[in-house]
């Protein structure tokens, strides 16, 4: 997973993001530990004290907890996993029905089309397995 | 804790020429910050005035509370906008010239950088291309462990995937109390790795501001906000 961070809104916001991310596919997963906040400033290519903020407001929401002497972990809450989860598939809707709003669509229109999409797709991997 | 660096009414005249007007300024520890502004507004002469090359016509600039002298110079890392190593000098040389030279020069570290990027500690400095002799200034630079970096135009000569290792070689490499200055014009390559910015144009400073300050308030990134306010 890249790290892709906008020009138009604060890097830390996109970092606390980006982490979300990490967090909820699986890739920093439950109770993990964190790689060194330099590292993943490195890995950014972003300011340390960035990263630093950005796992600080993490840390402010629960996401992630500091163990004193042994770093930075990845909480082991699993049902708080799933709300951050639910929480940015749904900021992704939200900004999906604008952009089809903006192109013409009724939040109904959308989903049919959603629905047509799949079923699309349903008969494309048919199509393969024969 | 007094701040590393500091300027009051600062000024600069080289004859009739105003370079610097009345800079106050005060940058505190820790921190990467961005002297950013168009070509001849007066960045290089800030820098030089900080690492002790030029002296003020007119006010103060403090390092750590002090006039720029011998003390300073050991807690003053510079970087030249061009070269003043001889090219006839080995990169081996080079190594030991810094550790001759300044006591919080690590070593180890700088054979570390020039391993990890395959430079050879046995070529000279004339044999190599423009990129790499930039990259051996800036490990010999960053391989001292001091209170300030002055970095001048340290991306100006490199192709991109060059740019992003020294970018990278800066933040991994200053130590968490240490403040680095980087003056550039290319702005869209440093603006995600610094915390603050400091526009000066025609020898005034106009305008200082963190990077994520200037996303949130004006919901554009530093490289939009400057072209708009240096517009030609």
């Amino acid at each position: 997973m890249n790290w892709e961070l906008k020009s138009d809104r604060p890097i830390y916001v996109q970092l606390i993001e980006q982490i979300q991310l990490r967090i909820v596919s699986g890739l920093y997963p439950a109770g993990s530990r964190l790689p060194a906040v330099r590292d993943m400033a490195a890995e950014a290519s972003v300011n340390p004290n960035t990263m630093q903020k950005s796992l600080a407001e993490l840390e402010r929401s629960g996401l992630v907890y500091t163990q004193r002497t042994s770093g930075r972990f990845v909480t082991e809450d699993r049902a708080m996993i799933q709300s951050v989860k639910e929480l940015l598939a749904r900021d992704q809707l939200k900004e999906f029905f604008i952009k089809m709003g903006q192109i013409g669509f009724t939040r109904e229109e959308t989903i049919t089309l959603v629905e047509q999409a799949r079923e699309g797709e349903d008969r494309h991997d048919t199509d393969l397995a024969v | 804790m007094t701040p590393i660096l500091q300027c009051k009414v600062l000024g600069k005249r080289y004859g009739a020429k105003e370079a610097l007007s009345s800079v106050d300024l005060q940058l505190g520890r820790g921190r990467i910050v961005g002297l950013l502004g168009p070509n001849g507004s007066g960045k290089t002469t800030m820098i030089k005035l900080a690492s002790g090359i030029l002296t003020p016509t007119s006010g103060e600039i403090l390092i750590d509370g002090k006039a720029p002298g011998i003390e300073s110079k050991s807690l003053v890392s510079y970087l030249p906008e061009r070269t003043y190593l001889a090219d006839w000098m080995r990169v081996s040389d080079l190594l030991g010239f810094f550790g001759d030279f300044y006591q919080n020069f690590n070593q180890e570290k700088a054979k570390e950088m020039l391993e990890r990027l395959d430079i050879n500690p046995n070529d000279r400095l004339k044999t190599m291309s423009k990129g790499t002799k930039e990259k051996v200034q800036l490990i010999l630079v960053m391989s001292r462990e001091a209170g300030l970096y002055l970095l001048d135009e340290p991306i100006g000569g490199v192709d991109p995937a060059a740019r992003d290792y020294i970018l990278n070689t800066i933040i991994t490499n200053y130590s968490e109390n240490a403040t680095v200055i980087i003056s550039t014009h290319l702005i869209a390559d440093v603006e995600r790795v610094l915390d603050d910015v400091i526009f000066i144009a025609s020898g005034k400073i106009v305008m200082t501001s963190s990077v994520d300050e200037i996303r949130e308030e004006q919901g554009k990134s530093v490289d939009e906000l400057f072209r708009e306010v240096f517009k030609c």
